[in-house]
């Protein structure tokens, strides 16, 4: 299916919950609302005519206005994907978790939570993944601090 | 019992900690703990123009850096537009495919040591060193290459180098069979693998492994045919995948095998790009300045551990918003707990050396 016929079924499933797409471009997206990602995760990956059964990327990014969350699905049968895009505020970012939909969402989640500070709810084991458990801010945010000193020792 | 196994455990291919809750010989869940390796590879890639960002690639997977570099450089490409001709298309191809076969002889030479079988791995790596003399040969490096540029590369080939590469694959290609004999059809080896790790089609594809690991479960689908990039569809080749012929799909032994039959399918590739190979000048499309428009691509490209994906966001400015890597290895091992439930604690070392992680990658 082409990106613009994706668009299309998820602004008729889901009507003003698809907030904005942006077609024609190499990589075309769509931002939803982060209240239904789950039922559009969900929907992708189930309807007949979709059939993303494979999660390619999940990250964040830092726009220092809001935090976006980035899925990339791709279908393994028909051989298309297309971007799915949250915004979310920089203060208390919180979205529900997909690692119900995809397992996979489970360690790259991790991996926003711990760049970001994005906080997935109902995750079912939301740690540090590259950092060390106790490291203190979230590296990839615009406003991060490198620190001098861990424990004492100089960084 | 928790046991720790790693990060200095000599079979867990670099970093790794596993934690282990075992009850007697076998394994009751495992959890992997990464991080080991952790460098922020993406918070330097915002602080450094777009050119510069491809010696940091070179770092993440060390063991195939041709083919690190060569998926940023396309992402780079495919983003400002920019075609590049066919001579720069099959030296790429030809490094990228010789860089594979280097790959995948570490990953099964160290296998064999995994396994207890030291001979394979001192075959494996003195046909690896010759892969590394002619890239030494060609951009002055062993690991890090920083060959493959945007737009271009940093050197051409030197003189006499297409007839070295043909040399080499006519002594190395028997050598495969030389291989299979040593290891792949030796009895215990078999044995040792063929039952072990199993990881079901469905379970892969929903923990997002892709590469030889997802082909070793009988999952025919690999980028360079299904989403061809660099002309790989001119190229004839095939998509090997597991088929079980010693115990059920997808188990270590599959993994391996899979590897093995990409050899060589790799040498086929190398040969076909040195015959299409053209005069140019493989630095005619390098831009002078950087600069892509605003906007974001995702572009992924076969690696030899699996699909490697890049997705940049650039403002237009001559450095990246944002660089995400998808890494391979990082969804393989999230699925490990998974393929090693139940196993015995030695089967856990045949899982992980199956899987062929490189700690770089995963931790970037």
């Amino acid at each position: 299916m082409k990106s613009e016929e994706i668009a299309a079924q998820l602004s008729e499933k889901f009507g003003d919950k698809v907030i904005e797409s942006k077609l024609g471009v190499v990589t075309p997206w769509t931002v939803v609302d982060p209240g239904v990602i789950l039922d559009v995760c969900r929907f992708v990956r189930d309807d007949q005519r979709f059939l993303m059964d494979h999660l390619e990327l999940l990250g964040g990014v830092d726009f220092k206005d809001r935090i976006e969350v980035v899925y990339i699905p791709y279908s393994m049968k028909h051989g298309h994907r297309h971007t799915i895009k949250c915004r979310l505020p920089r203060e208390n970012p919180r979205i529900q978790t997909v690692e119900s939909v995809w397992a996979v969402a489970n360690w790259h989640e991790r991996e926003a939570y711990d760049m970001f500070g994005i906080v997935f709810e109902g995750h079912s084991d939301l740690r540090r993944i590259l950092c060390p458990d106790d490291w203190e801010g979230y590296p990839l945010r615009k406003d991060y601090k490198f620190p001098t000193r861990y424990r004492d020792m100089p960084v | 019992m928790t046991l720790n196994m790693g990060p200095q455990h000599p079979s867990t291919h670099g970093v790794l900690r596993l934690e282990l809750q075992t009850d007697g010989e076998v394994v009751h869940s495992a959890r992997p703990h990464i991080g080991y390796l952790h460098r922020c590879f993406e918070k330097h890639a915002e602080n450094v123009d777009y050119p510069g960002v491809i010696p940091f690639t070179d770092r993440m997977d060390y063991v195939a850096s041709m083919n690190n570099n060569l998926g940023y450089a396309l992402a780079v490409e495919k983003l400002m537009g920019i075609q590049v001709n066919n001579r720069v298309r099959c030296i790429r191809i030809i490094m990228a495919e010789l860089n594979r076969i280097a790959s995948h002889l570490l990953a099964a030479g160290t296998y064999g040591i995994d396994m207890g079988s030291y001979t394979p791995f001192l075959h494996c790596f003195r046909d690896r060193e010759k892969i590394l003399d002619l890239f030494e040969e060609t951009c002055g490096a062993r690991l890090l290459y920083n060959y493959n540029w945007v737009g271009g590369l940093m050197y051409d080939i030197p003189p006499g180098f297409e007839k070295k590469v043909i040399d080499f694959l006519d002594y190395f290609e028997p050598l495969v069979d030389d291989l299979n004999r040593l290891l792949s059809y030796n009895y215990i080896f078999i044995k040792r693998t063929a039952n072990v790790g199993i990881l079901p089609p469905d379970v892969a594809i929903n923990y997002g492994i892709t590469g030889p690991n997802l082909r070793g479960s009988g999952v025919k689908f690999d980028v360079r045919k299904d989403e061809p990039y660099l002309g790989y569809e001119e190229f004839d080749f095939d998509v090997q995948v597991g088929v079980g012929e010693h115990g059920p799909v997808g188990s270590c032994y599959d993994r391996y095998i899979v590897r093995i039959k990409e050899v060589k399918e790799s040498c086929k590739l190398v040969r076909q790009a040195v015959a299409k190979i053209t005069p140019g000048d493989v630095q005619e499309s390098i831009p002078k300045r950087v600069k892509p428009p605003a906007g974001e691509i995702y572009m992924r490209t076969e690696c030899p551990r699996g699909e490697l994906g890049y997705y940049i966001v650039s403002d237009g400015s001559l450095k990246p918003y944002r660089v995400k890597v998808k890494s391979p290895c990082f969804t393989a091992m999230s699925a490990f707990h998974e393929i090693s439930r139940g196993a015995m604690i030695s089967d856990v070392i045949a899982i992980v050396g199956s899987l062929d992680i490189v700690l770089g990658e995963i931790d970037r």
